[in-house]
């Protein structure tokens, strides 16, 4: 970033001389010069309402010269002497101005942190030992921080709804709400959908629902996420697991061509949740519901755990080892030409894993390949028309130029016996792609892997447990041609194992050696075998990804907040 | 002036000036637009459309007018504010929300004399450029807010509103709007909110200040009944002739309105600074009450700071007794408290100072619109500790608790509800501990109310 130097403002932060951009706000100001300013109401994506009053600092401007008085000289540097101002100021919604200064470590800073402290907690429940928000509560840091360790208030407290029902995946216990608003702003600014609203006043003020409304929008959830406190918990996550026991992993959502950054909490293989994870690029902060929660199959009973193989006798599957598996496989496929052989490989897939496949296919010369589209209406915020991950990588390293376009000659071939072998790469293609168990009937060999047990699975010969989303790693190329980076959060259960690890054992199976032990190195070889990747490391994609190619998709939800910054109402 | 006929028993007080209650209470008045013409209404309006729009501000300024509504901000300063190449429309309210405790006295101009008001809204607005006004009428007033439809009515069919008045050119609309029923709709960003339909949440200033960011965004004055009307003798006498009313920067008259332990409690409009304490109480509102000493006295609406009786203030060089502090801005600002809305409020010594105390928190706990921490929080917090005071539950801690609560709202808050509501505790602290402690008992130190404060302090917090 080069700032013209007109455009930079000095300000005084802590006795240090910083410069930042003009309509810089104070408390980022703050955070860039290393100092973290204690705040619940301010969100850097919505408007600032000053309500919390917890980032009040010691602020101070140029001294005014009365009439006749001589303006102060300034010093080498510019600088005047600042002149402090007894009243705090908020360093959330106020910005920057030439020679202000700001005390975060005052006198007067602290004792309005800790008077803000002792009045949130003076009607607060202090219901910590059973809140879901212990580990992860701003009131407890902050508490912690700033607070005097005492509490001088001595009154009953006021009594408000607890447990309150707002709608269907959102619970409500308004004794601990600190009124900080961030939940209707977001409802309001964000999702266009303002059911939120305080009722009543002063320490009754109540947060609910507007009469004949719920909080029954598909981003609802972000609420629980920005609620500072444990006032708005997610139905499907609380009571379930204490923060503090939980692993974080940082990757993506696979729900659509979006790629929502993400962090997944998981403990022993299990995922218990999954909230956004803040990239500018692609989802700002925020992420639908329908895509947090779809994780429950994960560890369902419905996982294909072993390699399974169709018994002798023709009719029922039997468990079978990787070895012998792969093994089987390798002897059926030696026997057909390529034109005889379809791969359907997914879109779901990543990048390496479409490399391999793409390997693949030229190891059986196979004549037909394609992945399975999947299109659904665009919500107009985050989620894509493209509900499949990794369109983008399908073409670009699979190479198949329309995804989809072949899958009705493949269903022909099929029909008419010219197509006698297929191999289905996590998708499930009776359910998904419209193929009938009795045209996967005529096949004379079908391989299959999935993570979950499905109908193409049911007509397959071998069916191989497939790792989902979670239990794999590797980059994907989100709709608007960002590299992003998919991280394994668990192990998958009993026998499954990541698609390009399938795929490499089947190669080598079927006699073509290629001496590949991991994903990176798979993705050190994408740039060989396709220009795109040229010179790009895995290291180089980071946290948050890389923009890849150009694409004409753009996310709605990013459009609106670029002009909402653009206006001066957030930060952004 | 002589010729002025009022109503029996409600005649000025000699030492009264009326130039704003001039019509109140006067005999054969009534609030019609024939009345007001009659004598002579509407000619000031005619006199300002004949001016330059800068002139008349230039005349405000002139004037010294300070703000009527609690802040004393002068008028033509604020007019001054509004952005010199602004494109947006250019908004003015009046505020009518009248709800400072101890305040009586706009809705005597709209009860009374209506187009008083509305002449002076309309020289305003030619002032400033307003197409469109507001009157913003507190909820509580349902006959003031129809006298003034019809008020406005009347001055648009005689051309004093509506499209081209007077054949100037100029264009004005004025509609009233019957306020939310809330003491916070009178602050003026709270009052925009409300005018938007939302709730009335005072708007952060910076940004919104509302002459560059007030009604849907645009440049808007927002000032006070009795302000507006001034402007129209300002018109009439010229801002410097004008000027020499009262004292210099405490010009022009003032209404005070005398409530509590008084012999005749009542409005009574003065030249400001014309009257001391002790003649305002004395000879005006005709002393104490029988036997009766001063205790205390707020002088400018509840939320100003209390004056003790007995004490002396240190004015410049001089040292003031209560009864000596002439009643304009800056003396009671010397004093440490303020002239605010001009509500005065007399305290004799058959009060109890914690009741009192007590009432002024209920009132501002229950008006505090719940936004902001430290009020929203603090304004139950005073109360809750002055129910116990009053009901013998309170320790003298509790009366330190008490103080550290309003410092812990004044000047940290978004509006200044803040200040309202922790001034009074401030000063009464401050100037009466011994009386509030007094009402106390110290076997009550560790009582604790709550059992989640109990746990907290049994060590699980
Ligand atoms: C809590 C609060 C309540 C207020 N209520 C009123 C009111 O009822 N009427 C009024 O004129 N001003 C009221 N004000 C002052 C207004 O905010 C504003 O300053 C005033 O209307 C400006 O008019 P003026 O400049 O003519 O005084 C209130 C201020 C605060 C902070
Ligand atoms: S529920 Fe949470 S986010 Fe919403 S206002 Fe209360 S504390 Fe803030
Ligand atoms: S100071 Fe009180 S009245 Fe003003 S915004 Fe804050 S809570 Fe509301
Ligand atoms: S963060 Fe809440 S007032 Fe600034």
């Amino acid at each position: 970033m080069s700032e013209e130097k007109s455009d930079l403002i000095d300000v005084q932060i802590n006795g240090e001389w910083h410069s930042f951009p003009k309509g810089t706000r104070m408390i980022e100001a703050c955070r860039l010069a290393g100092f973290e300013v204690p705040h619940y109401c301010y969100h850097p994506k919505l408007t600032s309402p000053g309500n919390c009053r917890m980032c009040l600092v010691e602020m101070g401007m140029p001294p005014r010269p009365r009439p006749g008085e001589d303006p102060p000289e300034p010093d080498e540097d510019g600088h005047v002497p600042i002149s402090w101002i007894p009243r705090p100021a908020i360093a959330c919604a106020n910005t920057i101005a030439p020679n202000m200064g700001i005390r975060t470590e005052s006198e007067m800073t602290e004792e309005c942190r800790e008077g803000v402290m002792e009045l949130l907690l003076a009607n607060h429940p202090l219901d910590c030992p059973i809140c879901d928000q212990a580990g992860e509560c701003s009131l407890q840091e902050f508490s912690v921080e700033h607070g005097n360790g005492q509490s001088r208030f001595r009154e009953q407290k006021v009594k408000k709804p607890k447990n309150v029902d707002i709608g269907p995946r959102i619970r409500l216990d308004d004794e601990r709400c600190i009124m900080c608003s961030r939940c209707i702003r977001f409802m309001d600014e964000i999702a266009d959908d303002p059911v939120l609203g305080f009722t009543d006043r002063g320490s009754h003020t109540t947060l609910t629902v507007h009469p004949g409304h719920e909080l029954s929008n598909n981003y609802s959830l972000n609420t629980a996420d920005i609620c500072p406190v444990g006032a708005l918990t997610s139905n499907d996550f609380r009571f379930q697991m204490r923060v503090w026991f939980m692993k974080e992993t940082h990757t993506i959502d696979t729900n659509c061509a979006t790629g929502c950054n993400v962090t997944v909490f998981s403990r022993e293989d299990k995922i218990y949740r999954v909230i956004p994870r803040r990239n500018d690029d692609v989802n700002s902060d925020w992420m639908p519901d329908s895509h947090r929660l779809n994780i429950h199959w994960i560890d369902s009973e419905a996982r294909l755990t072993d390699p399974l193989i169709r018994d002798e006798d023709g009719k029922n599957h039997r468990v079978a080892n990787w070895a012998e598996a792969l093994q089987r496989s390798a002897e059926a496929l030696r026997d057909f030409d390529g034109g005889e052989i379809a791969v359907i490989a997914s879109a779901r897939m990543t990048n390496e894993e479409l490399l391999i496949t793409k390997r693949l296919v030229k190891q059986l010369n196979a004549g037909h390949v394609d992945v399975v589209p999947r299109v659904g209406e665009p919500d107009g915020y985050l989620i894509s028309a493209d509900r499949n991950p990794n369109t983008n990588g399908a073409k670009l390293v699979l190479g198949v130029e329309d995804p989809g376009a072949s899958l009705d000659q493949i269903k022909d071939g099929i029909a008419q016996g010219r197509i006698k072998a297929l191999i289905c790469l996590q998708e499930n293609l009776v359910d998904d792609a419209g193929f009938s168990a009795e045209n996967l009937g005529k096949l004379d060999f079908l391989l299959t892997s999935y993570p979950l047990a499905n109908p193409t699975a049911e007509a397959a010969d071998i069916v191989l447990p497939g790792a989902c989303w979670a239990e794999k790693s590797g980059t994907m190329i989100n709709g608007t041609g960002r590299l992003q980076r998919l991280n394994k959060c668990i192990d998958g259960p009993g026998q499954t194992r990541e698609s390009w690890e399938i795929v490499r054992d089947l190669i080598q199976a079927l006699g073509g050696g290629n001496g590949i032990y991991s994903a990176t190195e798979l993705f050190a070889q994408l740039g060989d075998e396709v220009s795109e990747f040229e010179g790009i490391t895995f290291g180089q994609i980071g946290d948050l990804g890389i923009p890849l190619i150009e694409t004409d998709e753009t996310i709605p939800l990013l459009e609106r907040e670029a002009e909402r910054k653009a206006q001066g109402l957030i930060v952004g | 002036m002589s010729d002025l006929k009022y109503i029996a028993g409600k005649e000025p007080h000699p030492r009264e000036r009326r130039m704003i209650f001039k019509n109140v209470d006067r005999e054969g008045w009534d609030q019609s637009i024939d009345t007001y013409e009659k004598d002579g209404g509407y000619e000031m309006l005619k006199k300002a459309l004949k001016m330059e729009p800068g002139d008349i501000t230039s005349e405000v300024k002139a004037g010294g007018l300070r703000g009527r509504g609690g802040a004393g901000f002068p008028t033509g300063v604020k007019w001054g504010f509004l952005p010199p190449n602004n494109e947006k429309p250019v908004y003015l309210i009046c505020n009518a929300d009248e709800s400072e405790p101890g305040t009586f006295k706009d809705r005597y101009i709209i009860h009374q004399d209506p187009h008083q008001l509305i002449e002076g809204m309309v020289i305003s607005c030619f002032a400033v450029n307003a197409k469109l006004a507001y009157i913003y009428i507190r909820e509580e007033f349902p006959e003031g807010a129809a006298i003034l439809e019809k008020a406005i009515e009347e001055a648009h069919a005689k051309g004093y509103l509506g499209k081209d008045i007077l054949g100037t050119g100029f264009d004005l609309e004025i509609y009233v709007h019957r306020g939310a029923g809330a003491y916070i709709c009178g602050e003026e960003t709270g009052l925009i909110e409300s005018l938007e339909g939302k709730r009335p949440y005072p708007r952060i200033k910076p940004p919104y200040f509302p002459a560059a960011m007030g009604l849907y965004l645009c440049p808007t004055i927002v000032n006070n009944v009795e302000t507006l009307c001034h402007v129209k003798h300002i018109i009439e006498l010229g801002g410097e002739e004008w000027a020499k009313i009262g004292k210099p920067n405490n010009t022009g008259t003032r209404l005070l309105c005398v409530s509590g332990d008084v012999q005749k409690p009542g409005y009574y409009e003065v030249e400001v600074g014309s009257l001391t304490m002790g003649e305002l109480i004395n000879d005006v509102c005709g002393g104490l009450k029988e036997g009766r000493k001063l205790l205390a006295v707020i002088p400018g609406g509840s939320s100003a700071k209390v004056l003790r009786g007995d004490e002396t203030y240190q004015v410049g060089d001089d040292e003031l007794t209560i009864w000596d502090i002439p009643m304009d801005f800056d003396t009671l600002a010397a004093c440490g408290s303020m002239a605010g809305s001009g509500g005065v409020i007399v305290i004799d010594d058959s009060r109890s100072i914690s009741w009192v105390l007590n009432n002024i928190n209920a009132f501002y706990a229950h008006e505090s619109c719940g936004q902001c921490t430290p009020c929203r929080e603090g304004s139950l917090w005073m109360k809750k500790i002055t129910d116990r005071v009053v009901a013998g539950k309170a320790s003298p801690q509790d009366i330190d608790t008490l103080y550290g609560v309003a410092k812990n709202i004044d000047g940290r808050t978004i509006c200044a509800f803040g200040e309202a509501c922790s001034w009074p505790t401030e000063s009464f602290v401050e100037k009466f501990k011994d009386e509030l402690v007094a009402d106390t008992k110290p076997e009550l130190s560790d009582d604790i109310l709550n059992p989640e404060s109990e746990l907290a302090a049994a060590g699980l917090g």
